[in-house]
């Protein structure tokens, strides 16, 4: 069964299906994170910003990427596998 | 009936039978000795046991508290998983090193003087040391001495903070410090978060961890760092300082792992950046921050130590470490894939897997404390996270550009021990309640609430679209990443060209002098020593009388003068290199011989009037 699910999603004829199934999902948790009851304990205030963390997650997971990237390739932390020999 | 049993006993003296045993009767020992040291640390009662006197001082091996239990708890179930992992292995030495560091690092959770904790501090440093050299070869040789020296040096700075601490307070109990800004609190300080790999002290880990052998790397993802989060807990809690160093570690760690290419030294970044959050809550101190960092320490061990058995699985049956040189590895090892894929959701903090219920715990925390900042960039590194652990490296390892490499799954008890880590992660997300009773304090944090799945999954759901859209960018590339350890390695460098060049040149100067010219310019003055003071006498009369002369007119009844001391200067340059002849010689010798003896009386007349 479990096989059966790794299978399913290492196969690249999937592709298309799984990205479909994962816009769907999206837009699901975006669509629940307006609908959810906000207690009063938002303290900060995109706490009361529906869809906030769908927000806040892409563009940290851009942010991350870019910078590690470039503090790698152009602030040079990035070496060649024999640097150290 | 034993009042209290040490569980480092288990460990520490258990380990010296283990040579002795062989097979399964080893196998069997190996496992049982963790099963009986988690059966006793669930049958302790709080209080304090063991109290030695020694030089003076207590020395108490047994504080059992609630702090120090729950931390007891996962180092023996840890123990126990990690000895699972290992059990195919026929190599008394690691077990033995594994037997130590275990029990060391319940040797510090339970000691309640600076003297226990020290002691168990570097039997830890030592016998964690073992499993990277255990891997053998240049680079694990090379990455645990570098480990052992750094190591070394944070013990020595704690050593140098104990005692300075001893020497103002009298006191070698150890608990809060107080926040005084001494040299003692700072030297205490930097050797406990130096264990804790904060940057820029984080390269040890970084380097030795993917350095050591596959089952020696779980241990160590294990310990070293929690029994740091432990003694800042019981120490530093509500140190300022510790909340900045929390966030950068955390963001450290997340950013190194997207660069790098080794999958261990991916994990071991990971490390520093969970970390992180633990030294955060320590650094905020409410009793919410601190019950943070506590389960967090709980969950990540677990957590930490099934990714570390998961990437190890794929490393030993492959033979690669590399991202670039993986791929394609599910058809073959969908179980592993799976099994690893419940550590990355736990390291994710998806809900109903172990991190949900501990990272949050944290991060609610700084929300509660006000930390607007704090509490951004925590939730961006908790992005970072799923980048690296949850998406990149097992994209890369387990599907991606098929590699071609066609390995199958690794031996059962691995499997079993991944088995076993999963389901706690899984157990202590779905059920957080028996974590929360283990904590320090009382617990008012509710993880499910509808808002907080919500916002956690679309932090952790964006993040995948953000993943699949910079797919191309997040490739791993054949690299090295350069951190802190460049300092020390290329210092070390550095200093040796020094040696070998520069100083190895003045040296060659100074052994030239020592050993070549004063011996020979010796040898020569005491072949005739009376000479050289009337040569200095008479080459000074030449020089001055030239120096007269060339002031003044020359004149010619001068110039015999010159002459003669000319000559003078020949006689004794030549007598000089000439043997000591006494018949030439005897009226100096009689002076000096006289001149010594007047020094001598006089030299005893004033001994004898003033003293």
């Amino acid at each position: 069964m479990i096989k059966k699910i790794v299978f399913y999603l290492g196969n690249p004829d999937n592709a298309g299906r799984l990205r479909r199934l994962l816009y769907i999902t999206l837009a699901i948790i975006v669509l629940a994170d307006f609908l959810v009851p906000r207690g009063d304990h938002a303290v900060f205030f995109w706490d009361k910003i529906p869809g906030w963390g769908a927000l806040y997650g892409f563009i940290s997971c851009v942010l991350i990427i870019l910078l590690s990237k470039f503090l790698g390739h152009q602030g040079g932390l990035m070496k060649k596998e024999d640097y150290y020999d | 009936m034993i009042e209290w049993f040490h569980p480092a006993i288990f460990f520490i003296f258990g380990a010296f039978l283990i040579p002795f045993l062989k097979g399964r009767v080893q196998q069997a020992y190996l496992v049982l000795m963790p099963a009986l040291a988690l059966i006793d640390v669930a049958s302790m009662s709080q209080g304090t046991y063991w109290i030695f006197h020694f030089l003076g001082n207590d020395v108490i091996f047994g504080k059992v508290d609630k702090l120090s239990l729950v931390f007891a708890y996962v180092f023996t179930i840890m123990a126990f998983i990690g000895m699972v992992y290992a059990l195919h292995l026929d190599d008394p030495g690691q077990h033995m090193a594994a037997y130590f560091y275990v029990g060391s690092s319940l040797g510090v959770v339970f000691a309640c003087d600076y003297f226990t904790l020290f002691i168990f501090w570097e039997i830890m440093a030592f016998a964690s040391a073992y499993l990277v050299f255990a891997k053998g070869g240049k680079g694990a040789v090379s990455a645990g001495f570098r480990y052992i020296l750094i190591h070394i040096t944070g013990g020595v700075l704690l050593l140098g903070g104990i005692i300075i601490h001893y020497k103002a307070t009298g006191s070698m109990i150890f608990g809060p410090i107080e926040h005084d800004g001494s040299l003692a609190f700072y030297l205490i300080l930097t050797g406990f978060i130096l264990n804790a790999a904060v940057p820029p002290l984080n390269a040890w880990l970084t380097d030795a961890y993917p350095n050591a052998t596959v089952t020696g790397a779980v241990f160590m993802s294990a310990f070293t760092t929690k029994t740091a989060v432990y003694v800042l807990v019981r120490a530093f809690p509500g140190t300022e300082l510790l909340v900045v160093l929390g966030v950068v570690m955390a963001l450290y760690g997340v950013v190194y792992a997207v660069m790098e290419n080794d999958c261990r030294r991916l994990l071991a970044y990971h490390i520093v950046s969970q970390v992180g959050y633990m030294v955060a809550g320590v650094g905020m101190g409410t009793e919410m921050s601190l019950n943070g960092s506590v389960s967090h320490a709980f969950a990540h061990i677990l957590y930490k130590g099934l990714l570390f058995m998961g990437a190890g699985a794929v490393v030993y049956m492959t033979g690669i470490r590399k991202l670039t040189k993986l791929g394609g590895l599910y058809k073959t090892m969908p179980i592993t894939f799976v099994l690893y894929m419940v550590g990355a959701f736990a390291i994710s903090a998806f809900p109903l897997f172990s991190g949900f219920v501990s990272k949050s715990m944290v991060v609610a925390a700084s929300q509660h404390d006000h930390r607007a900042v704090v509490t951004l960039l925590l939730t961006l590194a908790s992005s970072g996270t799923f980048i690296s652990l949850g998406l990149k490296l097992p994209y890369y390892m387990f599907f991606a550009k098929d590699s071609g490499i066609r390995v199958k799954e690794p031996p059962k008890n691995m499997l079993l021990a991944m088995g076993i880590a999963a389901f706690l992660c899984i157990a202590i997300g779905v059920f957080p309640g028996q974590l929360y009773s283990l904590l320090p304090h009382p617990v008012h944090f509710e993880p499910y609430t509808a808002e907080h799945i919500t916002g956690t999954l679309g932090i952790l759901m964006f993040t995948l679209l953000g993943f699949i859209l910079l797919l191309k960018r997040l490739d791993p590339e054949p690299t090295i990443s350069v951190d802190t350890d460049w300092f020390y390695r290329m210092g070390v460098r550095a200093f040796m060209w020094f040696i070998n060049n520069s100083a190895a040149r003045i040296g060659a100067k100074i052994n030239r002098a020592a050993f070549d010219v004063l011996p020979s310019s010796l040898s020569k003055i005491s072949r005739n020593p009376l000479s050289v003071s009337l040569l200095a006498i008479v080459y000074a009369r030449l020089k001055i009388t030239q120096l007269y002369d060339s002031l003044r007119e020359q004149s010619s009844n001068r110039t015999d003068g010159l002459a003669e001391l000319k000559s003078r200067v020949k006689h004794l340059r030549m007598m000089s290199e000439s043997v000591y002849d006494e018949d030439i010689q005897r009226r100096p010798i009689g002076i000096w011989v006289l001149l010594s003896f007047i020094l001598i009386f006089f030299y005893a007349l004033i001994y004898m009037i003033f003293i």
